[in-house]
This record gives structure tokens, C-alpha cells and sequence, in this order.
């Protein structure tokens, strides 16, 4: 397929392998965090790591977005689905959510609650117009690359005068997360995490651009590489890191320049000005609470925001006590070193966020790579 | 109205352009009969149907009988390259097949949604129908059932076939041994991208068809050349990694996929590429996948591909001794990965 497979072929995967392979200086270790869920799916999916010398370890970072979700908004959800009678529109991957109460979106539905699928939040809005005597919520997650449509939603919905449509939001933000990381005791103080480097996103970036994560080299002198979600870009990437790391360099470099600039996306970055504020703090699943992290409707679009409208109260929900979702979020433990892994938590089963989206940490070595636990074991 | 113009005896037809599916179709009155004889009798028409039993009676010929049932639910009804009708006739003749016998003959079981338009209940009936004559596959027994509306989702079909399994043939998904090779008739994804790319919120327009297909004929020609194929099975839900992962469990082997083997049509992997799917786990309905010793492999795919249906035939991978039973692929790009059961439902990524 044209501009697919120009990006997954086996031979330069082969030869950049090798690259990298002799690249790699022997006696020390890399190790480098891909922060983005859309870059754990594709080392998963195409058997990256098979690829890469021992020295470097590949630290799945908390860029998934349903994984950082914290269970006590899923729950808001539910009872909105459950108990106010609205419609509410979510991304298909939030359905499988675990929640409280052993409860999850798919299994709300399975009780009575109308929740439908949608593809974008222009299909929440013609839900809206189609349903003129229903209620519509908008279950609005994700990180940058979500964030403008919403905007562009909700702009259209105070253009159509829409009375029945709102939109529960719950976008993040990149850059805080990964400050959070790098301010992190485990990170600066204890060294438990080592965390030489960062693959940063893909289509976060496109954006936001590359600016943001000049900070990051700068101040906390780790190199970032913003590479695309092709096998090919990671491997690209990872060279690219290899070769900063040794010659000691620290620097932003855009192995996605077909899509990515240094000012990103003018336009989107606008919208999402006009429609959304800073929240002080936003609670991460895994993270915790994390401050300046997350977006919440201005008061101008009040009308549209679904917290406003319905009272919406956030109530934190502490993960299952064997659940290592949150150290592995940060980079802390591997899937494999969870109890639950494989187990209690499975991706029909889920425990932890992390296995629910094939994004997910676990999901994606559950699905793609458990038979090299067994190999070793 | 003068008497003149009314003939002795005429009742009036049933209203296949306007009328609608009411809850008299299926209370077993004038209505329902008025509709057997006018759509499925007229449709299916045999002298099994004609002699208006509850039952069919038929000779059995000698040897192992299989049997197989299957209800269809799909939605939309009518899709690029077929609709529930065509579905429903070739998902029980391929369920049939699978065990390598010949299908000979099919119940179709109906529930109607109250509302339903007559004339698309006329468009599925004489779809079956044709499907069931192109398949030399007669309906010969069946039944109806409407269900208030709202309680349905216009029609529901269930197919059950029943077929024998021709002398010194023994096809079984516990059969795949270490050492067999896993050939496949097709591309893949084909119905299932077909269907998805009809559902109103996605919008897309593809010219990507259905490969709904009746196999027996495909599966005689493969038994002929090789009676002692050891597995063979349609991957329609969950598609062709899900079918391997049954049979790995069945079988207790593992088995290798090479991924640059595996036919998958540049529009569906277009399509998958889009929605964030994997064609290895999307539907097909046309397509079969067959385990077999080594020194048949070559003579079947040659067969395969002298038939219409298996044109695109290909050698995807191989079984072995694995008491994980794990089903890996090694990726166009050199490395390996599980291909896992499919879970829950595949849904759409968000970045």
C-alpha cells in the first residue's frame, strides 16, 4: 500500500537495525522512554525489540489516553449514562474501561445505558441534532490530537444553538505529564527509573510541534526525538537517540518532519485557546494528581460543558491494590512484574487501564510479546 | 365495487411493495399461510416446501451425516456484495462443508420485526433463494416468528444444513499435527470492511464487496486431490486469528504466520490502515483456511487456485510443537509477535 509500506519495510528495518546495532556502545545501557501509546502499539506489533542490541530498553510511557483516565471520571460517565438518561458518546476504546463497582461503559450499556460508539466528535454532534429531544454528552478524552476537534464541536454547537448537546471533558496535556516524569522522585532523586531519552509523539506533535520539548532538553538535558507511529520511525528514532546519547548531545530533533514543524499546528493551537483554560490540577490515573495538566471548558461555551450542566462531582477512586498500572505508567515496572499480569488481568478481564486500550503497556506486551516471558521462564 | 368485477375465489395478494411485516404474519392464521405461499413457497419452491409439512423427509445416503446451525444477525441488511438472505444461505453451507461433506439440504428459521417492509423481506427471500439454487442446496423446511416492534432488528435468520461426509474422510480441528501446513483460499477482511464501511456513522465510501461464497464446491475439488486434509475452517467472526487460535487450542500445537503471505486486498488494508483495525481479525465470509501434511500442500493450492474461489490462494505459515499453543507471526519488518485471540470486540484507536 503507497505511503504505508514505504514506512514498514523489512529490509531498511534490517539495515537500520544494524545501525543501530553498531552504533550502540556495548558497555552502557539506553534507555528510552516512548511516551506515546501509538508508539508502545507499533515495538509491539512489529516485534521491535527483537530488533535491538540488549543495551537498550524501551520504557512505555503514560501516552496512552484512555490509560491515564482516571477510574473516578469513567464512573462520572457512567452515572451520567446510568442515571440522568442522556446519550453519551464515546471513543470505542473507553468502553472497556474497568470503573467502580466492576462496572465499565459496555457494561453500563449492557443495563440499560444508552452509550454509543463514535468515531469523532462530529458524530457526537449529529447525534445531538438527530436526538433534538435527548440529551447528548460528548465523553471528550485525550491528549493534543483529540483536543481540536472537540473545539471545533463546540464551536459549531454554540453556532447551531444547540440546547441538547454538551461535552464532559477530559483532555490532557502532553508536556505536563512528561515534566511530571522528570520531576519525579524516582526519576531525579532515586534513580530508580533510569530515563536517558524520550521518542516523543507522533500526533501530539503535529499539534503542538516540536517547541514544547526544547524545555525538556534543556533544562533537564535529556534528547528528544518526535518520530511518526511507523515501525520504521521508531527504529529511525531510536538511532537518532543512540547517536545524541553518545555524542553527548541533548538536543530536540524532528524525525517526523513530514508531519511535524517546530510551531505545530497555528490554527488547532487557536481554537483550542478560544474554547479551553488551564485546570489547576487534573488527576492521572497513575500519576496522580498533576498540576497545570489538563483543559476545561471557558465560561463562554459554559452552556455546552457537561460538569456545569449536570452538577458533575469528582470523586478520586484508588486502583486495585495489586495493580501496578500506576508504577507502570511511570515507567517504574514492567508489565511482566505485575502479579495480576496475565492472570486476574487480562485484556477480557481487565484490572488496570493499561490492559484495556491495545495501547496500553500491558495490553500490547499481553497480546504481542507474552511468549517471550514463557521462553524465559 | 359490482359483484361483476370481483372473481369467484380471488383473494386479495400480499401488498409486497407498500405492505409491512404485522403481527398476523406470524400468528399462524390466513396472514402467515397468505405470506408462505406467496414469498417462500414462490421462492424456495421444491416439493419438500409443496408438500406442506411441518417436516421434511428425505433419503439419507450412507456414511457420516454433518450437521450445522448458524443465526444471522448483521446489520446493515444489504450490503456491497450481498445482504443476510445470500449470508444466511452460504455461512450454513460453508459451516457444512467445513467437515468435508457435500450439503444437501437447508431449514431457514425467520424472526420478523413487526414493521418490517414486505419488500425488503422479498428482496432477502429471493436472495436466499438464488443462493440456495446456485449452491445446488435446497430450503426445504422452515418456519416464522414476528416479534413486536422494537423487539427485532427487521429480520433474524437462522440456517441449519445438514450434508454427508463422503467415505475415508476425517476433517476435525483437533487433527493439525507439527509439521502442517496452514494454506489460505483468499484475502482477507473482505466482508467484514464491506459491512463496516455500509454503518451510517463511518461514512466512507470504498468499493470493497462482501466475499460471501458458497466453499462446498471449492472443498470437493480439495478432497478429490487430497482426501486426508486434516483441518479445514471458515474464519468468518473474529476472523483468520481467531480461527487459528481454536485450532491451536483443538489441535494443542502452536503454529508460525508469515506476515508477507498473507493476502489482504490493498483497499481493505487501506480501510483497516483508517479505522485502526487488523485485517487477521476482521470477518470473512468466503474464504477458508486449511491445515494439511506437508506433501499435500502443493497439490491443494494448485487445486485452490484452478477454482474461482481460491484464485488467491496462498501458504501463510506452518504448525509446530508448542504446548502454549501460541499463534506468532513473524512481521514484514523481522520480528515476531503473538497473533492473539481476538478480545471483546475489535474497536477503533483513538490516536
Amino acid at each position: 500500500m503507497k505511503y504505508i509500506d514505504e514506512f514498514r519495510d523489512g529490509g531498511t528495518a534490517r539495515s537500520l537495525a544494524a545501525a543501530i546495532a553498531r552504533e550502540a556502545r556495548p558497555e552502557r545501557r539506553y534507555h528510552i522512554m516512548e511516551f506515546c501509546g501509538g508508539h508502545t502499539h507499533a515495538i509491539s506489533r512489529y516485534g521491535l525489540t527483537d530488533l535491538l542490541p540488549p543495551g537498550i530498553r524501551l520504557i512505555h510511557g503514560p501516552g496512552c489516553p484512555v490509560c491515564v483516565l482516571p477510574i473516578g471520571r469513567i464512573d462520572n460517565a457512567i452515572e451520567l449514562a446510568l442515571n440522568r438518561g442522556v446519550i453519551l458518546a464515546a471513543y470505542g476504546d473507553c468502553l472497556r474501561v474497568p470503573a467502580s463497582g466492576g462496572l465499565s461503559l459496555l457494561k453500563a450499556k449492557a443495563r440499560g445505558a444508552d452509550v454509543r460508539m463514535v468515531y469523532s466528535s462530529a458524530d457526537a454532534l449529529k447525534l445531538a441534532q438527530d436526538h433534538p429531544d435527548r440529551e447528548v454528552v460528548f465523553f471528550a478524552i485525550g491528549f493534543e490530537t483529540t483536543t481540536p476537534p472537540t473545539a471545533v464541536a463546540l464551536s459549531q454547537a454554540e453556532k447551531l444553538g444547540l440546547r441538547n448537546f454538551t461535552v464532559f471533558c477530559n483532555h490532557v496535556l502532553t508536556p505536563s505529564a512528561i515534566a511530571h516524569i522528570l520531576e519525579s522522585p524516582e526519576v531525579r532523586l532515586h534513580g530508580t527509573v533510569p530515563l536517558d531519552a524520550f521518542i516523543g509523539p507522533a500526533h501530539v506533535s503535529t499539534v503542538i510541534g516540536s517547541q514544547p520539548y526544547e524545555h525538556f532538553a534543556e533544562e533537564y538535558e535529556k534528547p528528544v526525538v518526535i518520530a511518526g507511529f511507523e515501525p520504521l520511525d521508531v527504529m529511525q528514532a531510536i538511532l537518532m537517540l543512540v547517536r545524541q546519547l553518545n555524542e553527548g548531545r541533548a538536543e530536540v530533533e524532528n524525525e517526523f518532519s513530514r508531519a511535524v514543524t517546530r510551531e505545530g499546528n497555528l490554527k488547532a493551537q487557536r481554537l483550542v485557546a478560544e474554547t479551553f483554560e488551564l485546570r489547576k490540577s487534573f488527576e492521572w490515573r497513575g500519576l496522580n494528581e498533576v498540576p497545570y495538566s489538563a483543559l476545561r471548558i471557558k465560561a463562554r461555551y459554559a452552556a455546552f460543558d457537561a460538569e456545569r450542566r449536570f452538577g458533575i462531582e469528582y470523586k478520586s477512586v484508588a486502583d486495585n491494590r495489586a495493580c501496578e498500572c500506576g508504577a507502570i505508567l511511570r515507567g517504574l515496572k514492567r508489565p511482566q512484574d505485575c502479579k495480576l499480569f496475565g492472570t486476574v488481568c487480562t485484556p477480557e478481564n481487565p484490572a488496570g487501564s493499561c490492559m484495556v486500550s491495545s495501547e496500553g503497556a500491558c495490553a500490547a506486551h499481553y497480546t504481542y510479546g507474552r511468549y517471550k516471558d514463557v521462553v524465559m521462564s | 365495487m359490482s359483484d361483476a368485477t370481483v372473481r369467484k375465489g380471488y383473494i386479495r395478494p400480499v401488498d409486497f411493495k407498500h405492505g409491512r411485516v404485522d403481527m398476523t404474519h406470524g400468528g399462524g392464521g390466513r396472514a402467515m399461510a397468505q405470506l408462505i405461499d406467496e414469498l417462500f413457497l414462490a421462492a424456495f419452491d421444491n416439493d419438500w416446501l409443496r408438500a406442506a409439512n411441518d417436516q421434511a423427509c428425505f433419503a439419507v445416503p450412507g456414511g457420516r451425516i454433518a450437521m450445522a446451525t448458524d443465526a444471522h444477525v448483521v446489520s446493515p441488511l444489504f450490503f456491497p456484495g450481498g445482504d443476510i438472505g445470500c449470508l444466511s444461505v452460504h455461512g450454513t453451507i460453508n459451516d457444512v462443508a467445513m467437515s468435508g461433506a457435500k450439503p444437501l439440504y437447508l431449514s431457514a428459521s425467520f424472526i420478523l420485526e413487526e414493521g418490517f417492509a414486505l419488500a425488503d423481506l422479498k428482496r432477502i427471500v429471493e436472495s436466499m433463494a438464488r443462493a440456495a439454487r446456485e449452491a445446488g442446496v435446497p430450503i426445504v423446511t422452515g418456519d416464522t416468528k414476528v416479534v413486536e416492534s422494537g423487539k427485532g432488528d427487521g429480520v433474524f435468520i437462522t440456517t441449519t444444513g445438514v450434508g454427508v461426509v463422503p467415505e475415508g474422510v476425517n476433517i476435525s480441528g483437533d487433527r493439525a499435527q507439527p509439521g502442517d501446513a496452514i494454506l489460505l483460499s483468499g484475502s482477507l477482511g473482505d466482508h467484514g470492511v464491506a459491512i463496516m464501511a455500509q454503518r451510517e456513522s463511518l461514512g466512507f465510501e470504498t468499493r470493497i464487496e462482501s466475499d460471501t461464497a458458497a466453499l462446498h464446491e471449492l472443498v470437493a475439488r480439495m478432497i478429490e486431490a487430497a482426501p486426508d486434509i486434516h483441518v479445514l475452517r471458515d474464519p468468518t467472526r473474529g476472523g483468520l486469528a481467531t480461527t487459528l487460535n481454536e485450532i491451536a487450542r483443538q489441535s494443542g500445537v502452536g503454529m508460525l504466520l508469515r506476515e508477507t503471505a498473507i493476502p489482504v486486498r490493498q483497499e481493505v488494508a487501506a480501510a483497516c490502515e483508517f479505522l485502526g483495525l487488523d485485517p487477521l481479525y476482521v470477518a470473512n465470509e468466503g474464504k477458508l483456511v486449511c491445515l494439511c501434511a506437508e506433501r499435500d500442500a502443493e497439490r491443494l493450492l494448485e487445486v485452490m487456485r484452478a477454482h474461482p474461489l481460491g484464485r488467491e490462494a496462498a501458504r501463510v505459515g506452518s504448525a509446530h510443537a508448542d504446548p502454549h499453543h501460541f499463534v506468532q507471526m513473524e512481521t514484514g519488518f523481522g520480528g515476531k509477535r503473538i497473533v492473539d485471540w481476538l478480545t471483546g470486540e475489535q474497536l477503533p484507536r483513538i490516536c
